[in-house]
């Protein structure tokens, strides 16, 4: 019988079984920012022992940091703590820093595949969950808790139960307006935030083949928002000419040589999964989140669903969440005004979004009452910003270009939506106070994002095309 | 640095019979910045216990005197979101040595064993009844006993048996930390980088 893609990278990183319990996994990457890895300092230095294999682990700040004013000192007494710790600690253990005004700072999830660090066929690791993103190399990565980063830091394994396989296929072609962020939250809404729970996916079809990279990261990024270890998606040459000439991924004859080794990764024709599903793109148009879990999302056009129609074992959380955002039952969300709209994020922080928003934003303007957090995902990302223009084109719409970093998407900053006020957002989570307490947070993609800073209200893109 | 060996558990319980609890809001953003694992506790649940006066919120469950005990009972897809450990080190500094839901995401489930607290899953019904008894009556205990892998409602000698892996559970039994055992697989695992760094 064939492999799976995920299988044939996971076999060949297992050092070895435990019986009746997990493999000890070897890790090419990881990836470690402020907030989740003090602790795992700690605790290895504790055990008296230095980090195993500096060279094979990156670090960025990110999580806590301003996005305005980052040439001065971080104002909030904590995160300036947590940031000058995490940089004393790489410097201790010889590990490379990105901290704030290196121009490659920015989010993890940006920065790993921007600098090459993310390459096919790879382990990585990072003690944050949108790990999945670096999926979309045909990687094997996910997000892990503090003790699991101190498993790398003491010997670049840790210890994981095998998931099961998932594959979810999509074929035809995406409707004009319909982005890679509608067909994620498309198959969450289908699926739910608990649907792939147990699993690692692997995204396959037509409409996957035919995304850019950055396209592609946006999908991968929220499996985790399924309920899965990670997501992934088997590398082709838009993966090799994406890493080709990136600073650490390897050059010359070394990169031949590795793409002749990265075309073996696909799952073969008769592998088997332990689920499949499969989706139509065409029945996919823009969509929005009208709850608090990410899996409770509906096409932009159609109605809140109703009370009787929802599964009984879920209603609960269905009154408690439309009660948090203020919503009804068959309410149409399209019209509603909003407040705030954020556009960033590991999820949709990266060029092409804010190529997306700028052609939208072009000659038009924000709506008076609409506020606004436009963070791009990296340094990288805002150079590119700069040296394409669009930031003149943010500018005269009336939009305030701000500064790298996770921002509003978790709000460990000052980037925090008022208690009840609304927020279109391009970020991951809609959860009760993930963008400040109270904050209530609609999902979306960044055209809709870009709609609603046009007319105040949630908007179908379409309508602008 | 071994976790506290898990003995069978007898208690009551603390209910909160919410789907979709994520660890947003077992804890909140904010309360991430300490570069310690201790008094996480102080914080759990923060925005459901505490209204915008820090003011305690009188039903919420863990403010509520009619409950009390180690054990933690939540509903379907307990600790989804995150994979922030921050919500396992407040689930174990508040004092739970155990969490009993229908179904745990997956990277929580590995956080609360790696800090020695028992994830224990139980079928639906089960759960549900284990609500019923504890509405009808807060006084009511559990009993999680880790070598036979049970969990019993004492007063009427209901009882499910639930899943570990068998390392895990060697583990807690033992009060090991994986960490220490990587570190004895040292040699093993660079055997394994020469061969395949080639
Ligand atoms: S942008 Fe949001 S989801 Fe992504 S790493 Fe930062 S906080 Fe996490």
């Amino acid at each position: 019988m064939g492999k799976t893609l995920f299988d044939k990278i996971w076999d060949a990183h297992v050092v070895t079984e435990i019986q009746d319990g997990p493999s000890i996994l070897y890790i090419d990457r990881q990836f470690i920012h402020e907030v989740t890895s003090p602790q795992a300092f700690t605790g290895i230095e504790a055990r008296g022992r230095k980090v195993f294999r500096p060279a094979q682990i990156t670090a960025t700040a990110d999580h806590n940091i301003p996005t305005m004013d980052q040439h001065l000192p971080i104002k909030e007494y904590l995160s300036a703590f947590q940031v000058e710790k995490l940089k004393e600690n790489c410097a201790r253990h010889g590990i490379t820093y990105y901290g704030l005004g290196d121009e490659y700072n920015g989010i993890v999830h940006v920065v790993g595949p921007e600098l090459g660090y993310t390459q096919p066929g790879m382990t990585i690791v990072c003690g944050d969950s949108h790990t999945s993103t670096h999926g979309a190399f045909g990687t094997v990565a996910f997000g892990v808790g503090t003790s699991e980063v101190e498993m790398v830091f003491a010997s670049q394994c840790i210890m994981q139960p095998k998931p099961k396989r998932m594959r979810i296929t999509i074929n035809g072609e995406l409707g004009k307006g319909v982005t890679s962020k509608d067909v994620i939250l498309y198959i969450l809404s289908k699926l739910t935030a608990s649907g792939a729970t147990g699993y690692f996916i692997e995204y396959a079809g037509s409409t996957i083949r035919n995304m850019s990279m950055e396209a592609r990261m946006t999908v991968c990024n929220m499996s985790i928002e399924l309920g899965a270890r990670g997501g992934m998606i088997a590398p082709d040459q838009k993966t090799f000419d994406y890493v080709k000439d990136r600073k650490y991924a390897p050059q010359g004859a070394d990169f031949d040589k590795a793409v002749e080794k990265w075309k073996q990764l696909y799952s073969d024709a008769d592998a088997v999964f332990d689920k499949e599903y499969s989706f139509d793109a065409t029945d996919i148009i823009p969509m929005i989140t009208y709850g608090t879990n990410p899996g409770l999302g509906m096409k932009i056009t159609d109605k809140i669903p109703s009370l009787a129609s929802v599964d009984p074992a879920t209603k609960e959380t269905f009154v408690k969440a439309l009660q948090y955002m203020g919503f009804e039952p068959e309410q149409q969300l399209l019209g509603k005004e909003v407040d705030w709209v954020f556009v960033g994020s590991c999820t949709n922080g990266r060029i092409e979004d804010f190529r997306l928003l700028a052609a939208m934003l072009k000659g038009r303007k924000r709506a008076p009452h609409i506020n606004t957090y436009i963070v791009p995902g990296s340094y990288l990302v805002e150079k590119q910003i700069k040296e394409e223009g669009l930031d003149k084109i943010f500018a005269e719409a009336d939009v305030e270009l701000r500064q790298p970093g996770c921002s509003s998407c978790l709000a460990m900053n000052e980037d925090k939506v008022p208690p009840g006020k609304y927020c279109v957002a391009t970020s991951n989570r809609n959860f009760e106070g993930r963008q400040g307490p109270g904050a209530r947070t609609i999902l979306a993609s960044p055209l809709t994002a870009a709609a609603a800073i046009i007319t105040g209200k949630i908007t179908d893109p379409r309508e602008f095309l | 640095m071994a976790i506290e060996k898990f003995i069978t558990t007898i208690s009551r319980v603390v209910p909160i019979p919410i789907e979709e609890i994520d660890t947003d809001q077992i804890i909140p953003a904010r309360f991430l910045k300490a570069t310690d694992k201790k008094g996480f506790g102080d914080n759990l649940f923060r925005d459901w216990r505490y209204d915008k006066n820090n003011q305690p919120i009188a039903d919420f469950p863990l403010n509520n005197p009619k409950y009390s005990g180690c054990i933690l009972v939540g509903g379907k897809n307990f600790g989804c979101g995150s994979s922030r450990e921050h919500a396992a080190w407040a689930i174990a500094d508040y004092g739970f040595k155990v969490v009993v839901s229908s179904f745990f995401a997956d990277i929580f489930k590995n956080n609360v064993l790696n800090n020695g607290v028992l994830p224990v899953q139980v079928s639906e019904a089960f759960l549900a009844k284990i609500f019923a008894a504890v509405d009808a009556n807060p006084a009511t205990e559990l009993k999680v006993d880790l070598v036979n892998q049970t969990i019993t409602l004492i007063a009427t000698n209901e009882s499910e048996g639930f899943e570990i892996n068998a390392y895990k559970k060697d583990c807690l039994l033992n009060g090991f930390d994986d960490i220490d055992y990587l570190i004895s697989k040292l040699p093993e695992i660079e055997a394994f980088e020469k061969k395949y760094k080639g």
